[in-house]
């Protein structure tokens, strides 16, 4: 596999994080950072607070402890919209389409920060919002051909079988052009032929693009075959981090994924 | 091509246009702003008109000259069909080469065999996926040099010296053409009509592959002779959705679209197909029986779950248009009241049928390769769809017979094409002669002996009649129809066509030569089954799961005794019932060998892979257990195990010979 994606340069730096709810300590002084270009894994076992990773790099949580540093800005308390309009761009574990909406419309939601013109002119389909819808919709119709998603282009996406509904979330994501993607969970539930299909997707989205990847995997093969790096989590703690095949081989590792038990 | 009747050559149009490059520079001149070939691209049917399908085959045949393609080197191509690919095609043929068109689903070694046995040079291929295939296989093809993809994506971090991005040899090519100006004219007005225009590789129900060669006469006349036959017009619409390896391909969206400069839309993708073509609308259309069958099961399977209202309007209208429809379109006398009705149907049914269908310009549609269902055939002749069969083979450029318009039968494949003789042989072989009979198989003399007599005639190895109106009947290949141990006539293709006509049978094979009784092995349509089980709110996980429930096979009986009734009716045939019959526990598939990559089964694999069936059907077993490897999509290999129930059908006394 191609290893000369990044070229070094730290895109985001996660430093010190604790994350709470009440009495539940999901997330423990981790630390870790994400070269641009690169596919970063974050892996562990359930409640390992791997979802609640991304939910902190994107906003949507704040970390009671520790500092996010995206593009070299440290951020605080940032909501999720910013980090959108700063070039973040997530699918979810659980499906976030709109289900009544047609492929190509949900996609194109995705445009909706890139929309410059206002409400009522997009309403009336005037000259400047004609324009950009026509812009808009080329950018999407890429989309599509880069997923190869044409056949299902008008058909609404809750008549769509799970992995292909999993595709159209990605090419919403990358409507946002987004410079830093997080995948919650791409490939649960799929069999082995959408695994390949998918991981496919994604190792061209990070050689097309160029677009650095952060993505939260259970599945052990796709993610050593993915990524660049692993960071490894588990009863919020962060426990390795290093190139897939230093992670396969850390004790650590294998006594959380085996079960070992803690003394 | 010394034997072709020489009147036939009085028939082509313009003498001096007798190669494809030549006709497209013609037509390049005469309707430069005409739209030539489009594809959708990005969601939008982008056209190229016939000058810029001239540029770019210009374009890239001076690209491939400056990467030192000679006159008689071949250009495999691989992959869907493109304008970019039909162009490469028509650049080699330009520079005096051949290209070698290969089935874009072929696994690596049967695209290597084509590859190494054609000698081929120069390997045009769509995208990644056939580019990673011909990297495997370049090292065992000793000859292969050069290696040119169209689309460049996934394939950024490929650095092989010997790899080219088409638009990148177009670019070296519009350079090469600046310092070399008249090179690419002085080419093309070297060619002739008895060069070698492509090869085609037919994938043969037996044995490897052949390479049928075709000269640039053998398709420029029969794409004339039919095209006039047909009445065809340059504003005729046709999608080209069918593999360009195929010779149809060649006749249907090169030969004729050159010869009447009709335009050629190539779809998006596989998957959108139907969709396209409902854009399109394509006025002229051809497809394999299969694709006919679908549609109209798809249509069936829907209307199952519309509206009562709906369903009404529908059954009633289409029993009148049954009685009426075909009438109609043949221009046979009908009542007034009968056309006000038809009318009236045509608002409210078939006119948006034919318009979901995609079907509702339709001129004249074909069907050949294999015998269409008397029922589908009347359904869409019912609808006012002109569908007609035609029988035709590689090795006559396709046409050999086709039906008139207003002569059309369900059960014959029509009268000879233009220029095309025919005749029975004493076994009751259908040989012919024609313009379009192919030069010979590539590096194979035995077979082109075999198959091509020394005056012309060619031997298509099927068995058939001519019934009184001078329409040809075809029963089976003429190798395959045998005897039963009681000496009655035994015709598999014919017994496995009438079980194939029912729609919940996809696939049917069936054993008698040398046997006392006929038996056969049956695939189920997963599609149509399995609308039936959930109907039923019968749940199931496999295929193989669903062809094991009882009541699948109770269906799969009727059927079976419905043909048996049938055949109990025809005096010569009526030895040929089905005694019993099975349900196999996986698909036919040309990944195993099984088919080939046109779906025609191949006996003697089935006959090896499955003696243990075949043995069990013969004795008085009521199960027997079955374990059978299969290949993956990906190459891969696994086995597959089953235990297979056999059922003994109803037979029919055998009509008295008095009677």
């Amino acid at each position: 596999m191609a290893k000369e994606r990044t070229n070094g340069e730290v895109l985001l730096d996660v430093d010190n994080i604790s994350l709470s709810f009440g009495g539940v300590q999901a997330i423990q002084d981790v630390s870790f950072d994400v070269l641009r270009g690169e596919v970063r894994a974050i892996i562990g076992p359930n409640g390992a607070g791997k979802s609640s990773m991304l939910n902190c790099i994107n906003g949507f949580y704040h970390p009671q402890k520790g500092t996010i540093t995206y593009k070299g800005v440290k951020r605080s308390q940032m909501r999720t919209h910013e980090a959108a309009a700063q070039g973040i761009a997530r699918t979810f574990q659980n499906i976030a389409l709109f289900k009544g909406m047609s492929t190509l419309d949900n996609i194109m939601t995705g445009r909706n920060l890139k929309m410059k013109v206002n409400f009522l002119l997009q309403a009336l389909y005037l000259g400047p919002a004609r324009r950009e819808e026509l812009e808009h919709r080329e950018f999407v119709e890429k989309i599509i051909d880069f997923l190869e998603i044409q056949a299902i282009r008008k058909t609404p996406v809750g008549r769509l079988p799970y992995g292909l509904q999993k595709r159209v979330e990605l090419g919403r994501a990358l409507a946002a052009e987004p410079e830093l993607l997080l995948l919650d969970e791409p490939m649960a539930g799929m069999n082995t032929e959408e695994k390949e299909d998918m991981s496919r997707f994604i190792l061209d989205v990070s050689d097309e693009f160029g677009t650095t990847i952060v993505l939260i995997e259970h599945d052990m093969g796709v993610v050593m075959d993915l990524s660049d790096r692993v960071v490894v989590l588990d009863y919020g703690k962060k426990i390795a981090d290093g190139t897939p095949d230093e992670v396969r081989t850390n004790p650590d590792v294998i006594d959380a994924y085996l079960g070992v038990a803690h003394d | 091509m010394p034997d072709t009747p020489e009147e036939s050559r009085v028939a082509a149009t313009d003498a001096t246009l007798d190669t494809l490059p030549k006709l497209l520079l013609d037509r390049a001149a005469r309707s430069p702003d005409r739209d030539a070939i489009r594809e959708k691209d990005l969601g939008i049917w982008q056209a190229w008109t016939w000058r810029e399908y001239r540029d770019q085959v210009r374009a890239f045949a001076c690209g491939l000259a400056a990467l030192g393609f000679k006159r008689g080197d071949r250009l495999a191509i691989i992959g869907d069909n493109r304008p970019q690919l039909y162009g490469a095609m028509c650049a080699a043929q330009a520079l005096g080469g051949i290209p070698v068109p290969v089935y874009q689903d072929s696994v690596a070694e049967e695209m290597q065999y084509v590859l190494e046995h054609a000698e081929v040079r120069f390997a045009l291929a769509e995208d990644q996926e056939q580019v990673d295939k011909l990297l495997e296989i370049k090292d065992r093809c000793a000859l292969l040099e050069t290696l040119i993809y169209e689309d460049d994506r996934g394939l950024r971090h490929y650095d092989q010296p010997f790899l080219h991005g088409f638009a990148q040899v177009q670019a070296r090519g519009r350079e090469f053409d600046a310092s070399n100006p008249g090179h690419f004219e002085a080419e093309v007005a070297k060619g002739r009509g008895g060069d070698v225009a492509i090869i085609l590789y037919t994938s043969g129900t037996t044995g490897r592959p052949k390479g049928v060669m075709l000269t640039h006469d053998n398709v420029v006349i029969t794409a004339r002779n039919s095209a006039a036959a047909d009445g065809l017009r340059p504003d005729d619409e046709v999608l080209a959705y069918l593999p360009m390896a195929w010779v149809g391909d060649n006749i249907f969206s090169v030969g004729q679209a050159f010869v009447t400069g009709f335009c050629v839309s190539c779809p998006e993708s596989g998957a959108t197909v139907m969709h396209d073509m409902n854009e399109i609308g394509p006025t002229y259309f051809f497809a394999p029986p299969r694709i006919f069958e679908n549609l109209l099961t798809t249509v069936m399977i829907r209307m199952e779950d519309a509206s009562a209202l709906k369903r009404k309007l529908f059954r009633y209208f289409m029993a009148h248009a049954r009685r009426v429809g075909v009438d109609i379109l043949d221009g046979k006398p009908v009542s007034f009241t009968d056309r006000l009705l038809y009318r009236l149907g045509d608002v409210l049914i078939y006119g948006p049928l034919k318009n979901t269908l995609g079907l509702s310009r339709i001129r004249i549609a074909y069907t050949a390769g294999e015998a269409i269902g008397p029922e589908i055939f009347e359904f869409y002749r019912s609808l006012g769809i002109n569908i007609k069969q035609l029988y035709g083979q590689t090795e006559a450029a396709v046409f050999v017979t086709m039906q008139p318009n207003g002569e059309v039968k369900p059960d014959t494949v029509g009268k000879p094409a233009p220029g095309v003789e025919i005749k029975i042989a004493d076994n009751g072989e259908v040989l012919y002669r024609s313009p379009g009979v192919f030069e010979c198989y590539y590096k194979n003399p035995e077979a082109t002996a075999e198959t091509k007599t020394a005056d012309g005639w060619v031997h298509t190895g099927d068995a058939g009649f001519f019934d009184a109106d001078g329409h040809l009947k075809i029963i089976d290949r003429a190798k395959d129809v045998g005897k039963l141990n009681d000496g009655s006539m035994f015709a598999p293709k014919y017994i496995e066509n009438k079980l194939k006509f029912f729609p919940e049978i996809k696939e049917a094979v069936v054993f008698g030569q040398g046997r006392d009784y006929v038996s056969a092995f049956v695939n189920i349509d997963l599609e149509a089954v399995g609308s039936w089980a959930e109907r039923h709110g019968m749940p199931y996980s496999s295929y193989q799961d669903l062809a094991s429930r009882p009541q699948v096979l109770d269906i799969v009986q009727e059927c079976v005794e419905k043909v048996n009734a049938d055949l109990a009716g025809d005096e010569r045939l009526s030895g040929s019932q089905i005694r019993r019959f099975l349900i196999l526990h996986k698909e036919l598939d040309a990944d195993d060998g099984e088919l080939t990559r046109t779906r025609k089964v191949r006996r003697n694999t089935v006959h090896e892979r499955y003696k243990v069936l075949i043995d069990a059907l013969y004795s008085d077993a009521k199960r027997a257990r079955v374990e059978t490897e299969m290949t993956f999509e990906d190459g891969r290999k696994g086995t597959i195990k089953g235990d297979v129930e056999i059922r003994d059908a109803r037979t029919h006394a055998v009509l008295a010979k008095a009677s």
